[in-house]
């Protein structure tokens, strides 16, 4: 089953809505009054109405047919710019084929949900007679487009994109990583279809040799079939056991894939002698089905969410290009072209992408994805702006004192917990279990050589081999895979989304655990509003709500929201003033809400100022229960790059030493590292890039995402914030499925055993092997896979899983 | 029995025929996206008449 991630403010948003009366014909939100209206539809916003003409124009309205409310919301009025796309080395970069005529680009386009989605961007070629081709994978929410060069540029495909409401999102990172090369990931299907293939047949080949119907002529005839049947099963499809295995070796790693590679070894170089000498048809099938089911193992452990990346950086975050002033004369510029002292022009919702000097305009910065505070920060002409921030309002002008790289919050990826290496791979247990089982059945196999070895040399060898083919973990090496593999599946159902099986087994090992504050345990986006001031009466409260509702500003709809039991009444000469705030009359009372020096929103009726707005944020659902259950098993503390604002509050939670406030992104890396010197294992939860470093030097670093098509930092795992109540039971889940690892590695150890005692008297036959490894192997996957589910049955079953709005999943 | 010789081998080309067949398949893109196809062959090729 896919996993869709979707917006559940979105949803909501369209339920309420669609209680509450008009919605927009075109994406489902509801109308703010019913001034548009075109062909009996009501829209909610210009650019909904825009798109319906031109859908309409061009004869796309089966568009709304195939779902209802299909479209995105251009209510929130930002259209991207993409002059920048004219430069020809930004272009380049992007583009994935080019030649005189036509060129073909990849698009990522975060607004693609549903199946109505699918099929506009496929018949794009009817908006604009340029586009040759379009094709969109749903799951990666990218559009492949093919356009002719004669009439159409990058820039003019990425606006006709946005024109329709799907602005293609391109990034600062898209510049400089390497266009994903599928190729890499095709290689392992060809390896499994090939050691299926071969597998297949010779299990036919093999069956009169099982039977006892095997006549001389043809056995040796069958026996060199089998024999050339296996040869590319070795050195093709079990190629990266044996390389992971000398790998190994030579930098004096005993893991488990060196007891796998020489079975596979043995295995293969006797069948080949006893088939050449003629001496027996050799043990062929167990070896095409040992790699066989390795491989399927690996492809069951191979998650992908698509949405979702465990590796991004700040480069995913900021933008290609900047604007920049030179010589009196505005241009694009490439964010990596940044000098020192350039002036940077950034607009109304443009990002910071350097540390500079605001030296004109009035900012009003949101931090909120660099440090988690809600709420916008004021700054004036001279002050020191940080890279990060998202303007609302004015358009600033900026002179950079650092470049992009070098900026307060970039630099903190020049630290080397970013650029070392980590070994990836094999699991850290499977590889301490093969350490020491190596070195076990290296003596059994010597002791059994040794001990015939004067009695009878043919039975001898004989002896030895047998040891280590049937010693060959292969039921071990399966286990992780398969019992791991499944409960990652189970665990992103219920929207815990883990990066790989190793995570897990570092998740069991954790003893202390660290919290960020703001967008972690409180939930940043419905932080409570209050109000603060005078008594309103009934006629001021009505008349506030109605001049609220008009505007998309959040703080306006939280005021909405809290004061949504009075009636909305008419209100004229509504204004708002991006930045500033909104004001207007209803029925001869002048409201104006508007920022204030003190914090909130200052509430001004009459021309008399009455009180404040004031958001406070709200601790995330179920975490005193978390806490408390937790206390028992792990050391907690909190690290918070916030002033200690919200410590009384946190008071009862945690003791003063384990809070920690005014951290920066630098300090809460070297935190972390700190306790790790101690001996600790930690677990990091956060959410924003200011967790970055300690995200990704933590031993597990967990991310927790209000909407998972968003960026998120670097990680180990991310959780849908919707389910942090859960947590506990998800640790408990992972916890007993660890266990269950164990549990499948006795199991494989008593199929060892057994088959060993055969092996050492030297009459393992071809036929026993043939049994007992696929009969281990299939036991270990079952039971790797019954044990998880019967796991997420006691502890998953009353977890709700997030739910989505797609159209294409259903309920 | 010498036509067990031809029938093996017959099996075996037939058998290859299928793994080359599997990996066109898998390099003609088939196996990089296993949803969207699902989804488009429920579009209608011919525009329905409006209500």
């Amino acid at each position: 089953m896919p996993i869709v991630l979707t917006n559940q403010g979105a949803v909501q948003e369209k339920k309420a809505a669609a209680k509450a009366g008009t919605t927009c014909y075109h994406c489902g939100e509801v109308c703010p009054d019913e001034s548009i209206l075109l062909d009996d539809k009501y829209f909610c916003c210009e650019g909904c109405r825009m798109v319906y003409e031109v859908l309409n124009a061009n004869d796309l309205t089966d568009f709304y047919r195939l779902g209802p409310n299909p479209g995105t919301s251009l209510r929130a009025g930002r259209r991207e710019q993409y002059a920048w796309l004219d430069d020809e080395g930004i272009a380049s970069r992007l583009v994935d084929f080019e030649n005189d005529k036509i060129a073909k680009v990849t698009f990522y386009l975060p607004n693609i949900h549903c199946a109505s989605c699918i099929w506009l961007l496929e018949n794009l070629y009817k908006l604009d007679s340029g586009v040759m081709a379009s094709k969109v994978n749903f799951l990666k929410k990218e559009a492949y487009i093919t356009y002719d060069k004669a009439s159409l540029s990058l820039r003019k495909v990425a606006e006709l994109l946005a024109i329709i409401g799907y602005a293609p999102a391109i990034h600062f990172g898209s510049l400089e990583e390497p266009r994903q090369q599928a190729p890499v990931d095709r290689r392992f299907y060809y390896q499994l279809g090939v050691a299926g293939f071969a597998f297949g047949n010779i299990m036919l080949l093999s069956f009169p040799e099982y039977l006892g119907l095997a006549e001389a002529g043809y056995q040796t005839w069958f026996g060199y079939l089998n024999l050339l049947l296996a040869l590319p099963v070795v050195v093709y499809s079990g190629r990266g056991y044996l390389q992971s295995a000398w790998y190994g070796l030579r930098n004096g790693v005993l893991g488990i894939d060196l007891p796998i590679s020489l079975g596979m070894l043995t295995l293969f170089l006797r069948s080949a002698y006893e088939i050449i000498a003629g001496a027996g048809s050799g043990y062929l099938d167990s070896l095409a089905g040992l790699v066989f089911f390795l491989l399927i193992g690996k492809w069951f452990q191979q998650r992908t969410y698509h949405r979702l990346s465990f590796e991004r950086d700040y480069k995913s975050y900021f933008p290609v290009a900047a604007t920049i002033r030179k010589n009196g004369e505005e241009k694009s510029i490439a964010l990596n072209k940044l000098k020192v002292g350039d002036t940077v022009i950034i607009k109304n919702q443009e990002l910071i992408p350097a540390d500079g000097l605001l030296i004109r305009g009035t900012g009003n910065i949101d931090y909120s994805f660099v440090t988690g505070e809600a709420e916008p920060v004021a700054k004036r002409a001279g002050d020191q702006l940080f890279a990060g921030g998202r303007q609302m309002g004015d358009t600033l002008e900026l002179q950079l004192t650092r470049e992009v790289s070098q900026s307060y919050l970039t630099q903190l990826w020049n630290d080397e917990v970013f650029t070392k290496e980590t070994a990836a791979g094999a699991s850290e247990f499977a590889n301490m279990v093969g350490k020491y089982f190596t070195g076990v059945v290296l003596v059994i196999a010597l002791v059994t050589l040794f001990y015939w070895l004067p009695k009878d040399m043919g039975l001898a060898i004989n002896a030895f081999t047998a040891v280590l083919i049937i010693a060959c973990p292969c039921a071990a090496a399966l286990s992780v895979p398969f019992t791991l593999g499944n409960s990652l599946t189970l665990l992103a159902g219920k929207g815990m989304y883990i990066k790989n099986t190793q995570v897990i087994e570092n998740l069991v090992k954790i003893d202390t655990i660290v919290f960020d504050k703001t967008g972690t345990i409180t939930d940043g986006h419905s932080a409570r509003i209050s109000y603060e001031g005078d008594p309103l009466s009934e006629a001021e409260e009505a008349a506030v709500r109605s001049v609220a509702y008009h505007s998309s500003h959040p703080v306006s709809q939280k005021i909405a929201l809290l004061l949504s039991d009075h009636p909305l009444t008419e209100v004229t000469g509504f204004a708002e003033v991006t930045g500033t705030g909104v004001s207007g009359e209803v029925g001869g009372m002048k409201v104006a809400i508007g920022k204030s020096e003190k914090g909130g929103a200052q509430l001004t009726v009459n021309g008399r100022e009455r009180g404040r707005f004031l958001l406070r944020n709200r601790f995330r659902a179920g975490l005193e229960e978390l806490i408390a259950g937790w206390r028992q098993h792990f050391s907690m503390l909190i690290l918070s790059g916030d002033d200690d604002r919200e410590k009384s509050k946190l008071q009862g939670l945690f003791a003063e030493a384990e809070m920690h406030f005014r951290q920066s992104p630098k300090d809460k890396l070297d935190f972390i590292k700190q306790r790790q010197a101690e001996g600790r294992r930690v677990m990091m939860i956060g959410d924003g890039l200011n967790d970055a470093g300690a995200l990704k030097q933590s031993n597990v670093g967990l991310v927790i995402s209000e909407n998972t098509n968003n960026f998120t930092p670097a990680c180990d795992a991310i959780l849908d914030a919707r389910q942090f109540t859960y947590l506990p039971q998800l640790m408990t889940f992972i916890k007993w499925s660890m266990r269950m690892v164990y549990g499948a590695y006795l199991l494989a150890l008593g199929y060892n055993i057994a088959g060993m005692s055969f092996a050492v008297q030297g009459v393992l036959s071809p036929v026993v092997a043939a049994i007992l490894m696929p009969l281990s192997s299939l036991t270990i996957v079952l039971f790797g896979i019954g044990s998880t589910r019967m796991l997420a049955g006691r502890y998953l079953t009353k977890i709700t899983p997030p739910r989505d709005d797609s159209h294409l999943t259903g309920e | 029995m010498k036509i067990i010789f031809f029938l093996i081998i017959l099996s075996l080309l037939i058998a290859l025929g299928f793994l080359a067949a599997f990996i066109w398949a898998v390099r003609s893109g088939q196996y990089d996206d296993d949803y969207t196809p699902s989804v488009r062959i429920l579009f209608d090729d011919k525009k329905t008449d409006s209500e």
